[in-house]
């Protein structure tokens, strides 16, 4: 009885403690995102870029959260009070709680112990992982509604329309993966990527699944939600403080995660040819994934600072008329490659 | 413990249900409802039926309350233009909906008495053994769903399509 209470109360300690580690990684990335964000801008631009606050203006982020912490937090007369109070923290809610079924790594010897890192082994991990991106619409529903501004009506009504149709393409070429590997787990998904990614069996799949990653998140070409020149702010016009703050941290965690997962579902995980996840005592794992993550970051951004933004009716017709096809068409060709080649 | 978590579910579930029929806010009401759908889900994951818990979340919390909130928001609904009924109408109502539950409680009066069979296999909500049961002993209830959805897809987009002549 005592070594189960022993037992158990290891395992809370050992999920506990990473999934702290986790939200401060999650976190810092994500400030350091809008960094790297400014600075790949910059450059693409042909300017400097942050460069006051701190060496290459490293401490920039800090600022950015100091300024966010200290504004004055406006809350409009009309607006439904508790509803737009719930908006921006259902919406980062949502988003931190994808990284718990992303394996990061195989077990990290520290200390003598083993840890394993991820936190939930979940036999659905890839479901979870749509169902929150699902959610994540919610957040902002509510807050552009709740706002009572029109124009922040509009963006809520954009993004999630957007949202919704991107979801079914998304979802379709999800479905190709599954049907390779035969199991919705994600640990699962990446053991079987040791030798071969699943890149070069899914190409198509891969670039549906990347567009419609930057279609979930809001990214440009597809930031429809806060068009500036149509729509002020978008969404989020009417917030202020760190309400605003959790809207635009929630969506660098967002490009965060839909950059880890699209590693671990195409491109292996925490496997890279010649290397070994154990090295370092299995810190090599997160070093490679993360990597890996950070790589698709900067795509996402190179994408967002080189193409125009779509018009709305374009973006729609992409997304039903294109996309979906196209993705039933690569799940026919999975369905056939399975059946003929037995891969 | 699974009992008392439960328990908590099932009074969260029941007084998210009450909330969703008693406010007066179309959009507080659509909230309510996401949240007893949460409250189920945890129960599918207490008889361990993950795939059912996070499916129940996509199709129901994740894809149509959505659009029922996208509605709600397009009409702007809100208690200024509630049509507000008379009292007349609010008594019928009330003695027509409380006859309908004498209806119902007598007919299932003495009737829920099926022993529930205990769970001698905690695997059998796992998907791959889902899939198993579908596509052998339900091969066509599950087919025939399936054609009924394409049905309902293909009957959408004419609908849609309905003032382009073809």
């Amino acid at each position: 009885m005592t070594a189960l209470l022993l037992f158990s109360l290891g395992i809370i300690i050992e999920k506990a403690t990473l999934i702290l580690v986790l939200f401060l990684v999650t976190l810092g990335v994500a400030a350091y995102a809008t960094y790297g964000e400014r600075k790949i801008a910059a450059f693409f631009q042909d300017r400097l870029g942050p460069s006051n606050a701190g060496p290459w203006g490293l401490l920039q982020p800090i600022a950015d959260g100091v300024k966010m912490f200290t504004k004055e937090d406006f809350i409009p007369n009309q607006s439904e009070r508790w509803i737009y109070i719930l908006a921006p923290g259902a919406f980062i809610f949502v988003a931190l709680m994808a990284s718990a079924v992303i394996p990061w790594g195989t077990t990290l010897t520290l200390g003598g112990l083993n840890w394993n890192l991820q936190v939930a082994d979940v036999n659905i991990g890839i479901l979870y992982v749509v169902g929150l991106a699902s959610l994540g619409v919610y957040g902002i529903m509510l807050g552009g509604w709740s706002s009572n501004n029109k124009f922040s009506l509009y963006g809520a009504i954009r993004a999630s329309s957007q949202m919704i149709s991107y979801e079914l393409a998304m979802g379709l070429s999800l479905i190709a993966i599954v049907m390779l590997s035969g199991s919705l787990s994600l640990r699962t998904i990446i053991e079987q990527q040791a030798d071969v990614w699943n890149v070069v069996y899914q190409p198509l799949g891969f670039i549906l699944f990347l567009t419609c990653s930057l279609a979930e998140c809001n990214r440009a070409p597809f930031d429809m939600a806060e068009c500036e020149t149509e729509l002020i702010g978008g969404y989020h016009t009417e917030y202020s403080s760190m309400k605003l703050g959790f809207f635009l941290f929630a969506e660098y965690i967002n490009m965060f995660i839909s950059c880890t997962v699209i590693s671990c579902l195409y491109f292996g995980g925490y496997y890279f040819p010649g290397l070994d996840p154990n090295w370092l005592g299995g810190l090599m794992g997160p070093i490679i994934l993360l990597s890996k993550s950070f790589f698709f970051i900067f795509v996402f951004m190179w994408i967002r600072w080189t193409l125009p933004r779509f018009r709305y009716d374009q973006l729609m017709h992409l997304g039903w008329k294109s996309l979906i096809p196209l993705a039933i068409l690569n799940m026919l060709l999975t369905g056939a490659g399975i059946l003929f080649f037995d891969k | 413990m699974a009992q008392y978590l439960f328990l908590t579910l099932a009074a969260l579930s029941i007084l998210a249900a009450l909330g969703m029929v008693f406010s007066r806010n179309p959009v507080h009401s659509v909230l309510f409802l996401i949240f007893t759908f949460f409250c189920i889900a945890g129960q599918y994951i207490l008889l361990n039926a993950q795939f059912l818990a996070v499916v129940h979340i996509i199709v129901y919390a994740g894809a149509i309350m959505v659009l029922f909130l996208f509605v709600l928001m397009l009409l702007n609904l809100n208690k200024d233009t509630e049509p507000q009924k008379s009292t007349i109408w609010r008594i019928t109502a009330g003695i027509a909906s409380g006859m309908l539950l004498v209806t119902l409680v007598g007919a299932l009066r003495g009737g829920i008495q099926v022993s529930i069979p205990e769970n001698t296999n905690d695997q059998v909500g796992l998907v791959e053994n889902l899939g198993k049961v579908l596509f052998t002993d339900f091969v066509v209830p599950f087919e025939i769903a399936g054609i009924l959805f394409l049905a309902a897809m293909v009957g959408a987009v004419l609908v849609g399509k309905r003032d382009l002549k073809a």
